[in-house]
């Protein structure tokens, strides 16, 4: 899976919405979007000082559940790039645009429901994509991981859900089919959504809708890095957060016993309490069934938990994520 | 598609092949393992299990989804492949050699009720 580099339209690619500041004048100032995007996101906008650079954040709700994880681009004061799932695109806009005219009336947020996502991800996963869109090399071969360029009528961005190196590649829709096809003739294998959660769940990241949600929140979901509590800064969900510490962890299982294999909704029995697998698999890599499990926050790294496996409780290794990362195995399989 | 003409099938996936002693070798079918990718754990049922037919009695559990097996028959299990469970990849490099258990059926003439390759390849549907 990991000779070539895969190619796959990822689900949280979705639409993407850029929020714009006005261009007529006597309205907001450009300082505006920042400002906006300041209280609306979990993580702090003001890490973004590069045109390019890329941060990725939890979007609450007022009661610090994760309306959805997302990334944002700072490509200019007047001019930052969500891209955010999928699934929950169009509730995100409508969300964002109510907070907007609430907040920054002046500011306009744009769904780009006319632009592809093609990812291209794995150890030669670059050069693949340069050799598949001649001329893209000079615009992105010094792009840091985490950052992005515009290259022609497409924005390549250093960044992927596999925890492997690569781009993610927006183009208008038109070009997508033309844009797969260049990349399928330079060698880069097509990759189903399968396998692609196999190598996500490997590099120990979320899968929105399925490792946390509205009802949980990013504390809960081993997200705390993400938000940013240290600066004065208020932002939507905040207030919740503070009053509410967390009480539960989402952690890494290593399956012990064989008997079967991790999967979501199993019960998780540990000396502190109940949990619950949230993510499970087969890890090709490791050759072990690994999981995300949320568990009571005195659990601690190293702990032997039991999980029930239709009628069987097996023995699983609390770890750290991630499990894998840019091919290597990250965790003791002993 | 891999369907022996000499063998009979369940819709649920099994194939069966009675063997000169009376009693009927069961595994899962090419179509089956094709569908569920790479095995990496089965569970078969203890010797001596008596079984209602269609009472899940094995579970092969893939990378994607793990699956119950139903007995097609009912009787006694009197034999488990116990080189599967140790590899359980055997299934799918070749589902036909790698059975899964033997029931010695409690009414013989059950097994002429079961779906000729014919009847298996319309419920697959290609």
């Amino acid at each position: 899976m990991r000779a070539a580099p895969q190619g796959a339209p990822r689900a949280r690619g979705g639409p993407w919405g850029g929020a714009q500041g006005p261009r007529a004048r006597g309205g907001p100032s450009h300082a505006d979007v920042r400002a906006f995007l300041r209280g609306a996101l979990a993580n702090n906008v003001d890490k973004l000082t590069v045109p390019g650079k890329a941060l990725y954040t939890c979007m609450l709700d007022e009661s610090g559940g994760v309306r959805d994880d997302l990334i944002v681009y700072f490509l200019r004061e007047d001019f930052f790039r969500l891209v955010v799932n999928a699934a929950t695109a169009d509730a995100d806009v409508a969300w964002l645009s109510a907070l907007r005219d609430a907040r920054s009336p002046g500011m306009s947020i744009r769904p780009r429901t006319d632009f592809a996502m093609i990812a291209v991800q794995g150890p030669n996963a670059r050069a693949k994509a340069w050799q598949a869109l001649p001329g893209s090399e000079a615009a992105t071969s010094a792009l840091k991981p985490f950052s992005a360029a515009m290259w022609d009528d497409c924005f390549i961005a250093r960044t992927g859900y596999t925890g492997e190196d690569g781009f993610e590649i927006v183009m208008p829709a038109a070009r997508a089919a033309e844009v797969w096809a260049a990349l399928v003739a330079a060698g880069v294998k097509p990759c189903g959504l399968g396998a692609r959660d196999t190598l996500r769940l490997e590099a120990g990241m979320n899968l929105y809708g399925q490792d946390m949600d509205a009802r949980t929140s990013p504390l809960e979901s081993a997200l705390a890095w993400t938000v940013d509590l240290e600066s004065p800064r208020d932002f939507v969900g905040k207030a919740a957060l503070v009053a509410n510490p967390p009480v539960r962890q989402l952690v890494g299982l290593l399956l012990l016993d064989g008997g079967g294999v991790l999967r979501a909704h199993q019960a998780v029995r540990t000396a502190q309490g109940a949990g619950e697998i949230t993510s499970g698999t087969f890890s090709p890599t490791m050759s072990r069934s690994i999981a995300l499990a949320r568990v009571p926050a005195g659990v601690a790294t190293g702990d032997v938990v039991e999980v029930e496996v239709r009628d069987k409780r097996l023995r699983a290794r609390v770890v750290k994520p991630p499990f894998v990362r840019n091919g290597a195995v990250k965790v003791s399989v002993e | 598609m891999n369907i022996p003409a000499h063998l009979r099938y369940t819709s649920s996936h099994e194939w069966l092949r009675r063997e000169s002693d009376g009693t009927v070798t069961v595994g899962i079918t090419d179509h089956a393992q094709g569908a569920l990718g790479d095995l990496v754990f089965v569970e078969l049922p203890a010797v001596g299990r008596k079984v209602a037919a269609g009472e899940a009695c094995a579970v092969v559990e893939s990378v994607k989804a793990a699956s119950d097996v139903y007995a097609p028959l009912a009787g006694e299990v009197v034999a488990a492949n116990e080189a599967v469970p140790a590899a359980p990849e055997a299934v799918n490099q070749d589902a036909y050699a790698a059975w899964l258990f033997r029931i010695r059926p409690t009414d013989p003439a059950a097994m002429d009720a079961m779906l000729d390759a014919r009847g298996y390849q319309a419920v697959i549907g290609d």
